[in-house]
């Protein structure tokens, strides 16, 4: 049971209420694009045993998307952010770092 | 002009608590900034309430303003109101970035009153109902079983829900299951 707390309407939603959007801070690569960037953009994803970035809607609540840092291995939630960002917030980075030093997720440390 | 009918014409179930539909109800859905001035005197305009707080409903008989997200108002009003009421807001928005639109008719509103509402709306939704955490003018969206389905507390304790008219009968019939005789669990 994975419960995350939305930052827009505040509520701690159980994961029920939630739809998961996969892997957070993808960049769109489109028209223009080799085709290694956009194989990358459309296929190419992490999987990590560990710190992982993902993409959740309150989708049977306020209906916003949002981001959250959580643990693959405990299912330790490190915190959640809004979404109109393209990585993740210092005081997300520090809480992922107080639980796990070292760690990194694509060019995210 | 044909008569409007609401989903299920006021059923009605006598149970640990009673459920019962609560017949037609205006409602208007308000999309917009809900920190501007326009968009405040739209809500505030057509209802005589306050802007509700974050999961806040402000409510008073069929006239109300519902917290539904960030950017979202849910207007209660008189059902035969409606297109006035419209009419005024969308006047009262003028150029502002937003939306108001009528909704009545995709709608159904039960409300569930008793002594144990508290247990029967926690059969259904993943909220927690606990009198600290969920009380008078509380407001939440959330899912009712497998139907998305919104609610709040009145000041006598009772829960109104609104839910899709397409599921107006499905929600009935989970609040008749969740209220049977015998079925109180004592948890609140």
């Amino acid at each position: 049971m994975l419960i995350l707390h939305c930052p827009y309407c505040g509520v701690d939603a159980d994961e029920t209420e939630l739809a998961a959007g996969g892997e957070a801070h993808l960049k769109r690569f489109g028209p223009g694009s080799s085709d290694d960037e956009l194989h990358g953009y459309l296929f190419a994803r992490e999987n990590p045993k560990g710190v992982h970035l993902e993409r959740w809607r309150h989708a049977s609540g306020c209906g916003k998307w949002f981001h959250a840092a959580r643990c693959t291995a405990t299912l330790e939630v490190f915190g959640t952010y809004k979404a109109q960002v393209s990585g993740p917030p210092q005081e997300i980075r520090d809480a992922i770092s107080a639980r796990r030093p070292g760690w990194s997720w694509r060019e995210f440390s | 002009m044909s008569k409007p009918v609401s989903a299920l014409m006021g059923a009605a179930y006598d149970g640990i608590v009673r459920v019962e539909e609560c017949g037609l109800q205006g409602m208007i859905t308000l999309r917009g900034d809900l920190a501007s001035k326009p968009v405040i005197a739209a809500a505030t305009g057509a209802t005589g309430q306050e802007m509700p707080g974050q999961r806040r409903a402000n409510v008073a008989g069929e006239s109300g303003l519902c917290w539904m997200s960030p950017d979202e108002l849910l207007v209660l009003v008189p059902h035969a109101e409606v297109s006035a009421k419209l009419a005024a807001m969308t006047t009262a928005l003028g150029d502002a970035h937003s939306l108001a639109v009528n909704v009545s008719d995709a709608r159904a509103m039960f409300r569930v009153s008793g002594e144990h509402a508290r247990e029967v709306m926690a059969k259904l939704a993943p909220v927690d109902f606990a009198p600290g955490a969920f009380g008078p003018g509380d407001f939440r969206r959330s899912r009712l079983a497998q139907v998305a389905g919104a609610f709040w507390m009145e000041e006598d304790g009772s829960f109104r829900i609104i839910c899709f008219r397409s599921v107006a009968d499905y929600v009935f019939k989970l609040l008749k299951v969740a209220a049977q005789p015998g079925s109180a669990v004592g948890v609140f």
